[in-house]
């Protein structure tokens, strides 16, 4: 059984839809969700450093580590399957903590993340990698938001329908790694 | 014997590359797609069999759609094999002088190709880590043979299997069963992050720097193509089962294809070496050659 949910998580609804998850759940996530990986995260930690506004509402937010290919013509983005999640774990717990809800991405992660997943009540989603083309398809609308200037690595807020999830590590500490 | 060279414009040579790159980044190889399939039949978890209808589902979309079937469209490595009587002329038809630099021209056609395909632009500065912003430059082994023709293998390898891939020097007496305790840490504690279903390349001899070589060539072998020397086909047989005995399974979650090939190439090392190079491949495994 697929579980059917909408980002960003807002209502006190959401976030108990988000605490109820297990890993190994199925997932399909529509709404809007944000690109960022190792370039735009060290951007993001430095911004929150000196106090300074995000591109996007971090609170509720969900998180996609990613870098898609160029969209061709006609289409909003190219191929965008999740990239290797330990990578972002140095920055995660930092975003956890300032009300991100959720990460999508491949692979375990460190055990600091856990911990902030209990705290904050968040989860940590796995998309299936290399299923880039697949994953292509559930998106609907792209738009840079910001760090042009990183080419694959900029953020993108996408508008995402039926994006077929895991769930990888849930709020209670469960693991499917 | 100049009267029996052969003149090939540096463009011809580019335009050939673009399109190598752009074919590759969209199909996945038959010997891949028909390992995942046995794979998938064999697989009995829910979970591990929907990981592999999703990478048999991926790979329907992306020939259909002409989209690349991975976002990370990898850093192109090519493998070159410039016949010694083939001359490379600037100009074309051999005009402006047979001066081409293969090295330039290849380049050029990794611009062209991932640029006009779509693919992504991976490759920045080790430091700054500022993007080149045409995926260039590609890493070329280059090498002299007979003949008057042009064979240009390409690779694009991903970023998130190279990283889980290691070279050792073990001690000469640790043998096979030491290369086979390496490889398999690696490949368990490599665990989700490469993708797998994996395949796995091992270069075992040489030396320090021909080790990882050996271990990348192996990995352009088709999986159905056996080894060329018999004694290494029970090896690759035996290790193919203990990696898949580990049950890292399809993405790291638990089941029976954690690898779909063990690809080996030798070469005579030192005698107080035994070098081990182990180069993880994802599924994503994107080749594919073009002779000029
Ligand atoms: S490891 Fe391979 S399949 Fe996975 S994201 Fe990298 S290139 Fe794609």
């Amino acid at each position: 059984m697929k579980k059917r949910l909408t980002a960003p998580f807002l209502s006190a609804d959401d976030l108990s839809a988000l605490r109820d998850l297990r890993t190994g759940d199925s997932v399909l996530l529509s709404g809007v969700i944000y690109t960022a990986r190792d370039a735009a995260h060290q951007r993001l930690l430095g911004l929150l450093a000196k106090g300074e506004a995000l591109p996007f509402d971090l609170r509720g937010a969900a998180i996609y580590y990613c870098g898609p290919t160029p969209a061709p013509p006609g289409r909003p983005v190219g191929s965008i399957g999740p990239t290797t999640s330990y990578r972002m774990d140095s920055f995660a717990p930092a975003l956890y903590e300032r009300g991100l809800a959720a990460s999508i991405g491949k692979g375990p992660r460190g055990a600091a993340v856990k911990e902030a997943l209990c705290q904050s009540g968040g989860v940590y989603f796995a998309a299936t990698g290399g299923a880039a083309a697949l994953l292509a398809s559930c998106v609907k609308e792209a738009k840079l938001i910001a760090f042009p200037d990183l080419g694959p690595e900029a953020v993108y807020e996408l508008k995402v329908e039926d994006f077929p999830l895991l769930v990888a590590t849930d709020a209670q500490g469960g693991d499917l790694y | 014997m100049m009267n029996n060279c052969r003149t090939l414009s540096v463009n011809a040579v580019s335009e050939a590359v673009a399109a190598l790159c752009v074919e590759a980044n969209l199909h996945l190889p038959k010997d891949v797609a028909t390992a995942l399939e046995l794979a998938r039949q064999r697989e009995t978890g829910a979970l591990a069999s929907g990981i592999l209808d999703q990478l048999a589902a991926n790979a329907q979309i992306a020939a259909a759609q002409c989209l690349p079937l991975c976002q990370d469209t990898g850093l192109a490595v090519f493998f070159v094999e410039l016949g010694r009587d083939l001359r490379l002329a600037n100009g074309a038809d051999g005009a402006g002088g047979a001066d081409g630099d293969i090295y330039a021209a290849i380049n050029e056609g990794v611009r062209r190709g991932y640029a006009e395909g779509f693919l992504r632009k991976s490759v920045c500065d080790p430091f700054s880590r500022a993007n080149t912003g045409d995926n260039t430059p590609a890493v070329i082994h280059l090498r002299l043979v007979p003949g008057r023709s042009l064979r240009i293998v390409y690779m694009a390898k991903g970023g998130g299997s190279e990283n889980m891939s290691r070279v050792t020097m073990l001690a000469p007496a640790e043998g096979w069963e030491g290369i086979k305790r390496f490889v398999l840490e690696r490949v368990r504690e490599a665990g989700g992050n490469p993708c797998p279903p994996i395949i796995v390349g091992l270069g075992i001899g040489g030396n320090f720097e021909l080790a990882p070589l050996l271990a990348k060539e192996a990995l352009l072998r088709c999986l159905d193509e056996p080894n060329p020397q018999p004694d290494l086909r029970d090896k690759e047989a035996e290790l193919l089962e203990l990696i898949n005995d580990l049950g890292v399974g399809p993405m790291g979650l638990g089941g029976r294809t954690t690898c779909l090939g063990v690809l080996i190439k030798t070469a005579p090392c030192h005698i107080a070496s035994l070098p081990l190079a182990v180069n993880i491949q994802c599924h994503s495994a994107r080749h594919g050659e073009v002779l000029l």
